[in-house]
């Protein structure tokens, strides 16, 4: 009994710490990135090529000092930032980093992850009340109207997902495909690569309409981050910044932290349900064990360290997939932001629900496989 | 066949979005160089980082630069030209006749006055150039410094009088006493002529 609080203390202050390093990681990339892209050189001044930069901005939040607005609901708006973080955190904890049989194991892991997610909208709604301020209430509406949009077609294209493997269980979902798996794993149906593995045994190359459900679920993540081209809710030009115009100092960092949080679970979750979690990219192909090189079996070190790299790896590379989209399109609009989500990718999500259950019948009845 | 033909259009203009950053985004570690306008290369770097980190480099300025002023009070013979035409007031010349011979300055005016303050204040200076064509010596011009910026306005008083204030007051003491001296050896020239005149009726 006394040892698992100090497993939680671990598990919490190693996730804390990594979410922090991340974000302070990925604040500084989307501004070089957009500086790069604009033809500029982004922070130079604070360390080599700037990279303090982001360290320096946190202090400076840190010490900056809380205001309240006289005339905002005080209950609201205090509480918002705090419920927006954690309910954002609270999903880190049913992502796996690495194979092991206890870390994120949970049976309804996917469901956790969704469902914790959407309290964040109450956040949003809170701040957006609370801050008793136009532009604030304005962006929250437009941002929780967009977020329970887009959870359609992102659940949908999960769920076509899920089904495959018939589990929502995230470590299953990612040893499942690998070359660690105890089933039988087809490339494109068809062709056997239990023993291959690699990136062949990846959802998007077994099931191949899933890479159509992974670009819905990126599409839809992107709007469900609230980020460019969908950043309405945050939209500068006419809304100043959204929600959280009113926060200053450690309320705001927590608002910016949970939003770069978001982005990296959004790029988890993907990873785990259709880039192959914590499985190598490289296949044991041509003489070579390549994957069995690349991976340690789970509940090994090695198996740890390599998992934890691929995972993040493919996450990060989401993210800076999305920092990327974010200074090369503009805006949209809001009706072209419903027509979206409920003309075009509603249907498809739908589409590939109804293909996945078609090829689960014909695997169940033999047809395949 | 219209949906269709939008979707792929859609499609194909996101495709061209991300062509266009990715050729910003890989060109981004070049500099781009200072060429003037007539280099042919000019539009070659379009592509490349236009920021300049200013304080460690520069654009290059030309060397007829328009912009702090600079007065070489060695050739200067305090006129008040400039002073008189500078449509902001930035200059304060305080001159008087000089006792000593001053010489010449480099293009051959006599220098007759002695130069005791000459204040630009570049505060107020508006750029325009006017006292540097006002200046018959063409003591007063324009460089190309631009940055020089001070913590204190007083600092952007620059000084180009000639004489400390003691050298000043020794001056203005030997001007009055030869003004002294001229008077009275004035007034004695006059009451001889007078006594002349008085002598010859």
């Amino acid at each position: 009994m006394t040892s698992i609080p100090i497993t939680w203390i671990v598990t919490v202050g190693i996730t804390i710490s990594l979410v922090a390093l991340y974000t302070l990681g990925a604040v500084y990339a989307e501004r070089k990135i957009s500086a790069f892209i604009q033809d500029r050189l982004g922070p130079m001044e604070t360390g080599p090529f700037g990279i303090f930069q982001t360290l320096a901005d946190v202090i400076k939040l840190v010490l900056k000092e809380l205001i309240t607005p006289a005339a905002a609901n005080k209950a609201l708006f205090i509480l918002a930032p705090p419920l927006i973080f954690v309910s954002v955190f609270a999903a880190f904890g049913a992502l796996p980093l690495f194979a092991s049989p206890v870390d994120a194991a949970m049976n309804v892991g996917l469901l956790y992850i969704l469902g914790v997610l959407s309290i964040d909208i109450m956040g949003l709604l809170m701040a957006g009340w609370g801050a008793n301020n136009k532009y604030a209430l304005l962006g929250a509406a437009r941002s929780v109207a967009q977020i329970i949009s887009y959870e359609v077609p992102a659940t949908l294209a999960l769920l076509s997902a899920v089904m495959m493997y018939g589990t929502l269980n995230m470590q299953e979902l990612a040893l499942d495909q690998g070359v660690y798996t105890e089933q039988t794993t087809y490339f494109l149906g068809i062709w056997d690569v239990t023993e291959i593995g690699g990136m062949l045994s990846w959802s998007v190359f077994r099931y191949p309409h899933l890479l159509i459900a992974f670009f819905v679920y990126l599409i839809a993540g992107l709007a469900e981050c609230n980020r460019a081209p969908f950043d309405l809710p945050e939209a500068e030009s006419e809304l100043v910044s959204g929600y959280h115009v009113e926060y200053s100092g450690f309320r705001f960092a927590l608002v910016m932290l949970a939003e770069y949080g978001k982005m990296l679970i959004v790029g988890i979750i993907a990873a785990v349900v259709f880039l192959g979690g914590w499985n190598t990219i490289l296949p044991n192909m041509a003489g070579l064990p390549l994957a069995e090189w690349t991976s340690g079996a789970p509940g090994t070190l090695a198996g740890i360290l390599w998992g934890a790299c691929w995972i993040l790896g493919k996450a990060l590379l989401i993210v800076v997939f999305f920092i990327w989209v974010r200074w090369t399109y503009p805006r949209v609009r809001v009706d072209q932001l419903m027509t979206l989500s409920w003309k075009i990718l509603t249907p498809i999500g739908l589409g590939l629900f109804f293909i996945s259950t078609i090829w689960k019948l014909a695997e169940v009845y033999g047809a395949i496989g | 066949m219209a949906e269709k033909n939008r979707l792929g259009k859609a499609l194909k203009s996101l495709l061209t979005g991300f062509q266009v950053t990715q050729k910003h985004l890989k060109t981004a570690g070049d500099q781009r160089e200072h060429k003037p306008i007539s280099d042919p290369h000019y539009f070659d770097d379009a592509d490349k980082a236009v920021t300049i980190q200013y304080p460690m480099e520069k654009i290059p300025v030309p060397d007829m630069g328009r912009y702090r002023l600079h007065m070489e009070s060695e050739d200067c013979i305090a006129c008040d030209k400039c002073a008189r035409i500078c449509p902001v007031d930035c200059i304060t010349i305080d001159s008087f006749k000089a006792v000593d011979d001053l010489g010449y300055t480099s293009d051959g005016s006599k220098k007759r006055l002695e130069l005791a303050v000459f204040d630009i204040d570049m505060a107020k200076c508006c750029y325009c150039g006017l006292c540097t064509t006002a200046c018959p010596t063409e003591c007063l011009t324009m460089t190309k410094v631009y940055d020089y910026s001070e913590f204190d306005r007083d600092e952007l008083v620059y000084h180009f009088g000639v004489l400390n204030p003691e050298e000043e007051a020794d001056k203005r003491q030997k001007l009055e006493a030869a003004q002294q001296e001229k008077k009275q050896v004035g007034t004695a020239k006059k009451k001889g002529g007078l006594g002349l005149k008085k002598a010859g009726s």
